[in-house]
């Protein structure tokens, strides 16, 4: 283990990982806000807006990550001149944020209406009795029962989410994977100590991210 | 529920007036946005026909877009049966009475599952060479790495089939006598694979979309021969990304359409053990969305 015990690696391998840690929190936080706008588009009442839910799941949940994150560089940024920060890791950062938010709405819409569906149909029929609105009838009674119901989906998303960030090293962010191929090409004699130890900082966050997400999702469900 | 129009009232005299609003409000709107987008593309000059025109020509489908689509779907086919093989072995070792199968099988699932593919792929393509004193084939680094975490989310839906199988399955097997091998290879394996299936060719989906990594280490698939490298002889990025785009939510829509279909047909026949437990079913979650890239 001498490749960590020289403090420019220990660099390297930290600020890998706070990139990481600065893309998921970013996209989860815009990924559930346009995953919950876009399921409520699915479900409601007027037809371009339904059509416009489902386009967006369809064209982004069948994309390769890698595609809309090169797009994101390549398009926005090269080509159609969309700069969003003067410092090139910056800018590259945010890049990543909009590629993995957009990518990650479309299952998070997917995850919040397949909750929508486990709501039993009394629910909204008897919200409609009372003279409820489509708004009210959705955020007052049918979403905050449905958001108990997807906890555990939505913690797949997120942890796929945390997994695919490293996917933002394609267009030059020196996040954990590109740290990890740097540490690998400068000591080849410790190949394996170094795969060990970045693939089980994500191994030992996610694997017990997952089991909370489990536990969580068992208490919060809506016992019927 | 069961079908979302239970969520607003039929319209009445009204409400057809304010969803004839809504409607005109936000196709307006969408259309603003369509228009934003063509005006930004054509200050850029994104429009030019020297742009597109290569799309029309026969030697660019041949020469850059039809070999990388190639190379995405071959990596993809063999990664996935051998995810298959990875899956079913691993599963039906975690499943195992002896401690020490399952355990391993336990943690090699779990580890794979966590960690990113393109650690995963980086480790085999940078890393493996420096131990084997070998160069590695960078399909060959794709079609592992695509194995090892393909083959343990599988492994995770094979387990929670196989668990869904009656109880009574098992028990009839082992009532005429049948061993423990027996009754997982002529019982209970049959059957899970059949209510799996759907979850199979969802899994393709994923496996498709994260050939696409393959570029980053150098493998001419789609997105380096179909975008990257003709983008770098005609200069037209942005629709080169477009195009492959199209292409990918094709392939993926079919799979998608086929299973559906799949698991209608499944359904229809009422013989398959159910996959559900809870609110929240291992085949439920969206297996693409879990793990895709």
């Amino acid at each position: 283990m001498d490749v960590f015990s020289d403090p420019t690696n220990i660099d390297v391998y930290v600020t890998g990982f706070l990139w990481i840690l600065k893309l998921t929190a970013a996209g989860a936080v815009g990924a559930l806000v346009i995953g919950v706008v876009l399921a409520a588009m699915r479900v409601s009442p007027v037809p371009v807006l339904r059509g416009f839910g489902t386009l967006w799941v369809n064209t982004f949940r069948n994309t390769p990550l890698t595609l809309i994150v090169f797009f994101c560089y390549f398009g926005l940024f090269s080509t159609l001149g969309l700069s969003l920060a003067d410092d090139i890791d910056l800018n590259n950062y945010w890049l990543g944020v909009i590629g993995l938010a957009v990518y990650t709405a479309a299952f998070v819409c997917e995850a919040i209406r397949s909750g929508i569906n486990t709501v039993p149909a009394g629910q909204a029929e008897a919200a409609r009795a009372i003279g409820m609105s489509f708004f009210q009838t959705l955020t007052m009674v049918i979403l905050p029962q449905a958001g108990r119901a997807v906890v555990a989906p939505l913690g797949s998303i997120f942890i796929a989410l945390a997994k695919n960030a490293t996917i933002v090293g394609t267009i030059g962010l020196a996040e954990s994977s590109n740290a990890m191929k740097e540490l690998i090409n400068a000591n080849g004699d410790a190949v394996i100590p170094i795969f060990l130890v970045f693939a089980g900082t994500f191994a030992i966050v996610l694997i017990p991210t997952g089991y909370a997400f489990g536990w969580l999702a068992n208490r919060l469900a809506v016992k019927r | 529920m069961s079908a979302d129009a239970v969520l607003y009232d039929h319209p009445g005299p009204k409400a057809k007036i304010r969803n004839a609003v809504l409607t005109a409000v936000f196709g307006v709107a969408a259309l603003g946005l369509v228009y934003w987008i063509y005006r930004k593309f054509d200050e850029k000059g994104q429009w030019a026909a020297a742009l597109w025109r290569p799309f029309t020509e026969s030697s660019t489908w041949t020469d850059y877009i039809l070999p990388g689509l190639w190379a995405t779907l071959s990596a993809a086919a063999v990664a996935m049966v051998l995810s298959l093989i990875f899956g079913i072995v691993f599963s039906v070792g975690r499943l195992s009475d002896h401690w020490w199968l399952s355990v391993p099988s336990g943690v090699i699932v779990e580890f794979f599952r966590a960690v990113p593919l393109l650690l995963l792929m980086f480790f085999i393509f940078y890393g493996v060479p420096f131990i084997t004193e070998a160069p590695m084939d960078p399909f060959w680094a794709v079609v592992i790495g695509l194995t090892l975490y393909n083959g343990s989310v599988l492994a995770e839906a094979f387990r929670a089939g196989i668990k869904s199988v009656p109880r009574g399955q098992s028990e009839a097997g082992y009532a005429i006598g049948m061993r423990k091998s027996q009754v997982m290879r002529e019982i209970l394996v049959p059957q899970a694979a059949r209510a799996m299936l759907p979850v199979i060719v969802s899994q393709l989906v994923v496996l498709v979309k994260d050939t696409a990594l393959g570029y980053i280490i150098g493998y001419s698939e789609l997105l380096q021969d179909g975008v990257n490298t003709l983008a770098a002889n005609f200069g037209n990025i942005v629709a080169a990304a477009i195009v492959a785009a199209i292409i990918y939510i094709t392939v993926n829509a079919s799979l998608t359409t086929f299973a559906g279909w799949l698991e209608r047909r499944t359904r229809r026949q009422g013989k398959a053990p159910k996959v559900s437990g809870g609110p929240a079913p291992v085949a439920a979650v969206p297996a693409g969305g879990a793990g895709g890239a």
